[in-house]
């Protein structure tokens, strides 16, 4: 399959690095970086940028895991924190969600649609295609502890119910980043990589929150590519994204995007370019009708995220401030 | 009925999509094309389909056909209330 023009990483790791030290100490005058590190590539790549840029007793690592993270999550990230050398903590973050009622409020819409689910069930939400291929509608795939699989449409009210529960999950990993950056008066790293800064795959004021975003101008297969030029260990350059949110593994695509990241990569980068849906048919190996769907949903999740990267609105602008 | 339906559905696209603004919907116009209901305003707009006329809308109904424009929609309705 196609791939993306090349970038040359030692250069832009450089370009990278030395932005990262203009921003955290000219802009925003900070000392150092705090990177929660999930043990993914996105956050894995953000954290070894940070050592370069501004050496290892400069970033503080935090590992946030909850009931439903893979175990593998913190496994990978104390490795990388060895790897890197750098300071870090881990905190379950569990009985603060228990708490919040992240867990219960999740349970209770999910028990509207599947009045067995409880302790035991693992489920996770997936999108499927409707009207042609023009909306998506979230399903929720359930696993209940004999093994047995039940899926079923999701009324509006009890996704959305989820949806709101589970962004519990990365506004209080953000609250945990801002308490270290203030305890170091060090800066917030954000970790979104291209795609998922473009298409609003993000929490607000949960993981799209941060003082600064190291990868946000990467596709995903350059950020992998750039994780392996800076030495990343095998098992962080070989992981496959997952959302790791919900008790179910779930890919990425099966929740947000509707194709694998390589060629989620090569459609963004065609409209970005401004190649006719033809040329990306050709890339694909699909039609040229399905090559414009592609697009259209890339605009469409433009569309309805939009709000996610704006800031406060004042109704009334103040002088001086924007 | 037929009149009631078309009336409900636009006064529930109306009250909920198009809060505020001044765009008027015709009976054949496109709710997706015109980007009035996005995914989420979708599975919202099944919803209220299903507990207003007391009707389930089947994963495979999901089409342009049925659910398009408030006339689709009519139609859709009024088909599964007579089986």
């Amino acid at each position: 399959m196609a791939t993306l023009p090349q970038l040359d990483y030692t250069a832009e790791a450089d370009r990278i690095c030395e932005q990262l030290r203009h921003i955290v100490f000219d802009v925003l005058n900070r000392r150092g970086m705090v990177v929660a590190m999930s043990g993914g590539i996105d956050s894995s790549c953000c954290a070894a940028l940070a050592v370069r840029a501004l050496g290892k007793d400069r970033v503080f690592g935090l590992l946030l895991p909850e009931r439903d993270s893979s175990s593998s999550s913190s496994q990978l990230g104390t490795m990388l924190a060895e790897h890197l050398g750098v300071p870090y903590t881990l905190q379950n973050i569990a009985p603060t969600l228990d708490a919040i009622g992240c867990y219960s409020s999740q349970d209770e819409a999910l028990q509207r649609s599947l009045p067995g689910f409880g302790t035991g069930w693992k489920f996770k939400l997936a999108i499927s295609d409707a009207m042609g291929g023009r909306v998506s509608i979230t399903k929720v795939v359930a696993e209940d502890p004999q093994g047995n699989r039940h899926e079923k449409r999701l009324p509006a009210p009890d996704y959305l119910q989820i949806v709101a529960a589970t962004n519990f999950k990365q506004r209080i990993r953000k609250n945990l980043e801002y308490y270290h950056a203030d305890r170091l008066n060090y800066a917030c790293t954000g970790t979104p990589n291209r795609l998922e800064y473009d298409q609003g795959f993000f929490v607000k004021n949960g993981d799209g929150s941060a003082d600064v975003k190291p990868i946000a101008h990467l596709y995903k297969t350059q950020v992998y590519a750039m994780a392996r030029h800076l030495g990343l260990p095998e098992a962080v350059t070989s992981t496959t994204p997952t959302t790791d949110t919900f008790s179910l593994a779930q890919g990425q695509d099966e929740f947000y995007f509707k194709l694998p990241y390589p060629q989620m990569d090569l459609a963004l980068w065609h409209l970005n370019e401004n190649r006719p849906a033809s040329e990306l048919a050709a890339e694909l190996g699909c039609d040229e009708a399905a090559a414009a769907a592609v697009y259209e949903n890339i605009r469409a999740k433009r569309r309805t995220t939009a709000y996610l990267h704006l800031p406060p609105q004042l109704a009334v602008p103040v002088p001086g401030f924007h | 009925m037929s009149r009631d339906i078309k009336q409900a559905v636009r006064s529930y696209v109306e009250q909920n999509f198009l809060v505020g603004s001044e765009t008027v919907i015709g009976d054949a116009d496109s709710l997706l094309q015109l980007q009035i209901v996005d995914s989420t305003g979708f599975l919202e707009l099944v919803n209220f389909i299903e507990s207003n006329f007391g009707v389930k809308v089947g994963d495979d109904e999901m089409v342009p056909e049925n659910l398009e424009t408030i006339d689709n929609i009519d139609e859709f309705v009024r088909r599964k209330l007579a089986a």
